[in-house]
């Protein structure tokens, strides 16, 4: 397997008449973990939801290990089956107990049997601690919970990529530590996975990269330290300043 | 200008007691006050009714205890037919017509929900269709397939009128709900989808694991009040020569000249859709409940 995951080249996006992404060049390689930082509206979202067919693209192409995702022979549902996504907000099935949520992807897209996913699911949920809530809904959760579950039913699809979307944006700041510890975690193991989000301080820890995006222009990219330390363009200082 | 919120300076305690003429309504009085009240407006009522000038002729001829009993049993030898008979006409018509009905527009609302390139005349028909049968009375599309139907395959001719009735109640009720059924699945936040979709589900599982049972949820209650409506219009095929309960009940009048078959059709009725009514409410209040309880 070639070690590139995704590559964005030359990503043009637009609703209607506002063009969200204007030319976004990008690659993420397998263990590489990508923050994308910028105001809201700087096309993040319509970058992850690219990556994983959600959208289609305008201009440009976008490939999965070494495929092109623009070729109509590309099956969306397939592609998912390798790309987890995590939302701001949860975006739990509440009908579903906190297992089921875990089991459906494994059981329905995969097609595994219900037994085998079964206990895998049930020890990704102790990974997270929360084995003995398996059988409750989501609704009795908290927020920081309900997105570790969140996290967790993607990873149930053993996905070669993982997209995150401001997972913490939606929670109270008390509960913000648990989830981006579990991002860390999955970091350290090696998970590859491309992050849109505003907690620069986890960015500055956990990214191998730093994309800053403004208007739907890729302005910098680097490592934390060349971006944050030592920015090269004055709408990054200026977006950093206002962060901090 | 001070924003303090100690506008009288005064140093008195503000009363918080009800003005005295308000407890009569409090606590155990309360009670007695609404015992009263609801007495009083049943007098009311009965008093209006009974002491009406033409009062007893519609007591002998709308409240016959008599006369319901002989509706109810029938009279051959004089070709009146048994109002319980006329009875499981309706109730086999509505059971029928509820479960085509739910069938036939979750697939309308499917259909005009899906985005798939193939469906476009369907759901261009389908929109036509929850237009037309919206719009046009179901007494009117009673007639015509009534009459229509056998017009077109002769051999249609035989079948009794009830078939033709549960086929009316079916056309005209699933556009309806097939309404319900929409509104009920765009209800269901689109984060449902986007997560579903993303877990690599394809449409129809998303559909059928994800959508639906969330939908179904809200739609419950508002179903249910289109189905009271739909065994209420079940009568209307009597108009075909359908013979059921008001038909039986309308040919007791005809022949005795009395109105109590009537009423107690009426009174069937009443039987038949106020427990559904209650359900209803209960379902709507529950539902209620559980949305409140999940926003704490």
């Amino acid at each position: 397997m070639t070690s590139v995951v995704l590559e964005l080249n030359d990503v043009a996006k637009r609703f209607g008449d506002v063009d969200v992404l204007k030319g976004v060049s990008l690659t993420l390689s397998r263990h590489e973990v990508v923050c994308l930082i910028g105001a809201s509206g700087s096309g993040k979202s319509t970058l992850l939801r690219c990556a994983n067919l959600l959208e289609s693209v305008d201009g440009g192409t976008v490939s999965l290990f070494g495929q092109s995702l623009g070729d109509p022979r590309v099956n969306g549902d397939l592609v998912r089956r390798h790309v987890g996504m995590v939302f701001q907000s949860f975006n739990l099935f509440p009908h579903l107990s906190v297992l089921e949520n875990v089991l459906v992807g494994p059981v329905r897209a995969l097609k595994r049997k219900r037994s085998d996913a079964h206990d895998e699911a049930l020890q990704l949920l102790e990974r997270i601690g929360l084995r003995d809530r398996a059988d409750e809904y989501p609704d009795r959760l908290s927020g920081g919970q309900q997105q570790r579950v969140a996290i967790v039913r993607s990873l149930a699809m053993k996905p070669a990529l993982l997209l995150l979307d401001e997972v913490t944006s939606a929670l109270d700041p008390s509960l913000v530590g648990e989830v981006l510890d579990l991002l860390r975690d999955l970091a350290a193991s090696g998970t590859t996975m491309l992050i849109a989000t505003h907690e620069m301080n986890f960015a500055r820890d956990v990214a191998h990269q730093v994309v800053y995006l403004d208007g739907g222009v890729l302005v910098e990219q680097g490592t934390p330290d060349e971006l944050f330390n030592n920015p090269q363009h004055e709408s990054t200082k200026q977006f950093l300043k206002r962060v901090r | 200008m001070s924003l303090s919120t100690d506008g009288d300076s005064s140093e008195e305690t503000p009363n918080l007691l009800s003005p005295r003429r308000h407890l009569l309504f409090v606590g155990r009085r309360g009670v007695v006050a609404s015992t009263v009240s609801t007495a009083l407006v049943l007098l009311v009522i009965i008093g209006l009714l009974y002491f009406a000038p033409g009062g007893v002729r519609v007591r002998a001829s709308y409240f016959n205890l008599h006369d319901m009993w002989v509706a109810w049993n029938g009279d051959p030898s004089k070709g009146i037919l048994a109002i319980r008979d006329g009875i499981w006409t309706n109730v086999w018509m509505f059971l029928v017509s509820e479960v085509l009905v739910l069938l036939f527009g979750l697939a309308l609302a499917w259909t005009r929900i899906t985005k798939s390139a193939v469906l476009l005349p369907f759901r261009v028909l389908a929109t036509a269709y929850s237009d037309i049968f919206r719009g046009v009375p179901v007494l009117l599309v009673m007639f015509l397939v009534g009459f229509g139907l056998p017009a077109l395959y002769s051999n249609l001719a035989t079948v009794p009128p009830p078939v033709f009735g549960v086929i009316t109640l079916t056309l005209s009720y699933s556009a309806y709900v097939s309404e319900v059924f929409r509104a009920g699945i765009l209800s269901v936040p689109n984060g449902q989808l986007l997560a579903a979709r993303s877990l690599g589900l394809t449409q129809s599982s998303t559909m059928r694991r994800i959508i639906l049972p969330q939908a179904v949820r809200t739609v419950i209650p508002p179903l249910l009040n289109d189905f009271i409506s739909l065994q209420k219009d079940t009568v209307l095929v009597s108009v075909i020569g359908g013979v059921e309960i008001a038909r039986s009940a309308q040919i007791y009048q005809s022949t005795v000249f009395n109105e109590s078959g009537l009423v107690l059709a009426a009174g069937f009725f009443l039987l038949l859709t106020i427990p559904m009514t209650r359900l209803t409410d209960l379902l709507i209040a529950r539902d209620r409940e559980r949305r409140l309880a999940a926003a704490r």
